[in-house]
């Protein structure tokens, strides 16, 4: 568990069926859920470790000195838990965050629709009123590893009458309730992380409404500010490999300290110059919300900025690594890790909100700049 | 430490703007053009600066400084930056007051680090002797004699060299790099001001057999390329410094144009394609927030290798306030070609800044070889 991931079979994201790759994962998992640890800044009464900023800080900076994996990849921590600690009742607090701290219950986004994507807010999913319960039939779509998860958050229109951004609740349900199917989606990388969700008739319970009935527009929004957070951490994702001007020397060889194709260093190096940039700021305003001065709305801004460079990277390693990049197959090249990572990349400003809805909301939220 | 400013640094901070906002907005430097000013800054702003403690900040207690270290003077440079203010800031209270800090000898350090908090002596890095920033070649020489050293050769750029009373001066001497510091009245000195595209001066200086004694040398005998090399890096961050506030004011007074101008019976703020083009701009100026605040920081904590930091930092300021200042231009249309309004001078600063001490080229070459390719 010291080790970086070697594939992406090695991320634990547990869940009812999930089958551990070895005992130490299991291990790791279980001794880390026991002191609230995969959550950390989560009260502990919800099972979470109840550290602090500072503590989780240092927390963080251990598991990172000795090179330790993350014990669990979840949605529910990363995503639903900040939405739930926030707008939910006293009651789905306690049915819902002590599973998603230990890993038992893995969960799934149930956001886009085929005709809401950047314009989320025009979703059509049906919720309809049948007295005990609800009722929802319609069809998600981009929903993460759906076919794997046990439960979904959704967002879905329970008023049609009203504003696109007023019809909306935010509900939640298991998955392997009745009428619901997960279809995959077959990328460009030959991957399928991905599925439709299906919903035919789908048997809703009233009390498992986050937040007001109607109202389900601004947990979505808060939810997503934290979906971005986690995203524009993707322009980061090479830390811990090795750095990109250092692979291309390794790879290609250096002729007085430098790398022989002139062109190809310095988009390297304004690569590396941004990249720190990034890491820089994102210290920044980790440090300014400590001091208590808020940076404001700049999660739209940091996903922006850091899935334009996680693209960049990837280009670039393609480069670096020439006709070896387009193997597929096979042993060498780890199946075609690279070429499939470069092609997954190509998502990564698309999913979220596109950058062009980032630069939308930094130009009229933070710059005000007229409608 | 943390990557924010501190309750005294913020109060200087406020100090600052308001100091300059009132005392030397704009007008202030376009006074100074038109009235064909020679020192391209004015003395009497300079005294008032030196007041304020703006000379001495670098300064130790000792030599009648406040020690108040670089992120504070970094702070006043951007503001500086945010008015456009000539003065002899970066030459002088950044750049020469590092050079005797760390490597003036006691005597040195008393004799010229008073005058230099006091504001009454100036100084300036004479090191450039070619069309690009190249610090590591010297043509001028300096040969041992029997009062010091005879020092024979052109410097070309000379930030402040028609206004310094002190050359911090790079000669070739046998066997590497040495500094030496000439008084500006020593004999054999020609010193040819020339006007600067963005107001401000600079020199070409002659040495023409200038005899010095041998306490002028500063630091060691043939080894003081890495002491250049600091001293330069640390030129370069107060460089940033100033761009960064280049950039945001250029950037907020466009903001605010956006917000004003009418085309086509709509604010143009509102459309999307400059809107896009704010919102980038936007975020590129949060990163250098943050890299001139670590980079002050880090040259406060006194780190060991400041170079990939520096080079980091002034190749993507220049190339931010680049972006700043040309989308300030365009998004103005035409009257942001015009002399009677005020954007264009952003742009004419920036071009100096980035020029000096290396461009955004020299230091993403230096950077990469800091990373090893």
């Amino acid at each position: 568990m010291r080790s970086p991931y070697r594939s992406e079979a090695d991320v634990c994201w547990g869940g009812r069926d999930f089958s551990f790759q070895s005992e130490d994962q299991k291990q790791w998992l279980e001794r880390m859920a026991a002191r609230g640890w995969t959550a950390p800044s989560w009260p502990r009464e919800y099972g979470g470790g109840g550290l602090g900023r500072e503590q989780s800080k240092i927390l963080k900076e251990e598991l990172a000195r000795i090179h330790a994996r993350p014990p669990l990849m979840s949605f529910g921590i990363s995503m639903l838990g900040p939405a739930l600690l926030k707008f939910g009742s006293e009651e789905l607090k306690q049915q819902h965050l002590p599973p998603i701290v230990r890993g038992e219950i893995r969960w799934a986004q149930g956001y886009s629709e085929p005709n809401a994507g950047s314009d989320l807010a025009s979703l059509q999913a049906r919720c309809e009123d049948m007295g005990d319960h609800y009722r929802v039939t319609g069809s998600k779509v981009w929903t993460s590893y759906g076919d794997l998860a046990d439960w979904m958050f959704c967002l879905v229109r329970t008023d049609f009458e009203a504003k696109k951004h007023e019809g909306i609740s935010f509900v939640m349900f298991d998955l392997s309730t009745p009428g619901i199917s997960t279809p995959p989606i077959r990328l460009i990388s030959g991957k399928s992380p991905f599925t439709e969700t299906i919903l035919d008739d789908v048997r809703v319970e009233k009390d498992q409404v986050i937040g007001e009935l109607n109202q389900g527009w601004t947990v979505a929004k808060y939810l997503l500010t934290h979906e971005r957070e986690m995203i524009a951490g993707s322009g980061l994702s090479g830390a811990g490999s090795m750095p990109v001007g250092k692979t291309a020397a390794h790879i290609l060889g250096t002729e007085n300290g430098m790398l022989h194709n002139a062109m190809l260093r310095t988009d390297i190096a304004r690569f590396e110059m941004d990249l720190r940039c990034l890491e820089l700021t994102i210290e920044r305003a980790r440090d300014e919300v400590k001091a208590g001065v808020s940076l404001g709305a700049t999660s739209s801004m940091f996903k922006y900025y850091g899935t334009e460079l996680n693209k960049r990277r990837y280009e670039l390693l393609m480069a670096i690594n020439g006709n070896d990049a387009l193997d597929w197959q096979g042993g060498e090249s780890q199946d075609g890790l690279l070429p499939k990572s470069w092609l997954r990349s190509k998502g990564n400003s698309i999913e979220g909100g596109t950058s062009e809805i980032q630069l939308n909301i930094v130009a009229k939220r933070i710059l005000g700049l007229p409608s | 430490m943390a990557l924010v400013l501190n309750e005294e640094q913020l109060m200087l901070k406020d100090a600052a703007r308001d100091f300059l906002s009132e005392r030397a907005p704009l007008s202030h430097l376009r006074q100074i053009r038109d009235s064909g000013n020679a020192d391209g800054f004015s003395r009497e702003l300079w005294t008032e600066m030196v007041e304020m403690g703006w000379a001495a900040i670098l300064v130790p207690e000792e030599h009648g400084g406040l020690g108040y270290g670089f992120t504070g003077l970094g702070i006043v440079l951007e503001e500086s930056g945010r008015t456009l203010t000539p003065s002899p800031l970066l030459g002088t209270a950044m750049t020469g007051a590092v050079a005797l800090i760390r490597a003036g000898s006691p005597g040195q350090c008393s004799e010229i680090l008073p005058s230099l908090a006091s504001g009454e002596k100036l100084l300036a890095l004479a090191c450039d002797e070619n069309k690009r920033h190249e610090p590591d070649q010297a043509a001028t020489e300096a040969v041992e004699s029997a009062r010091g050293f005879c020092l024979n050769g052109t410097k070309t750029a000379v930030l402040d060299g028609h206004v310094a009373d002190i050359f911090i001066v790079s000669a070739w001497t046998g066997g590497g790099i040495s500094l030496f510091l000439v008084p500006a009245d020593a004999t054999g000195i020609t010193v040819k001001r020339y006007p600067v595209l963005d107001t401000h001066a600079a020199a070409t200086v002659r040495f023409d057999h200038v005899e010095l004694n041998s306490d002028r040398l500063l630091g060691k005998l043939d080894q003081a390329q890495p002491l250049l090399d600091h001293i330069l890096d640390v030129a370069r961050i107060g460089a940033s410094a100033e761009m960064l506030g280049i950039a945001q004011e250029s950037f907020e007074r466009t903001l605010d144009y956006l917000k004003q101008r009418k085309q086509f019976g709509a604010l143009i703020g509102s459309f999307q394609s400059l809107q896009h083009r704010a919102a980038h701009l936007f975020g590129e100026i949060e990163m250098c927030k943050s890299l001139v605040l670590k980079a002050l920081q880090a040259l406060d904590d006194d780190v060991d290798d400041i170079a990939e930091l520096a080079s980091l930092t002034k190749a993507k300021l220049s190339e931010t306030t680049h972006l700043a200042t040309t989308e300030a231009i365009q998004m103005h249309g035409g009257i942001g070609m015009t002399d009677d309004f005020d954007i264009g001078f952003f742009l004419k600063r920036y071009r100096v800044l980035e020029t000096l001490y290396g461009d955004r080229y020299f230091h993403l070459d230096r950077f990469a070889r800091q990373r090893g390719y």
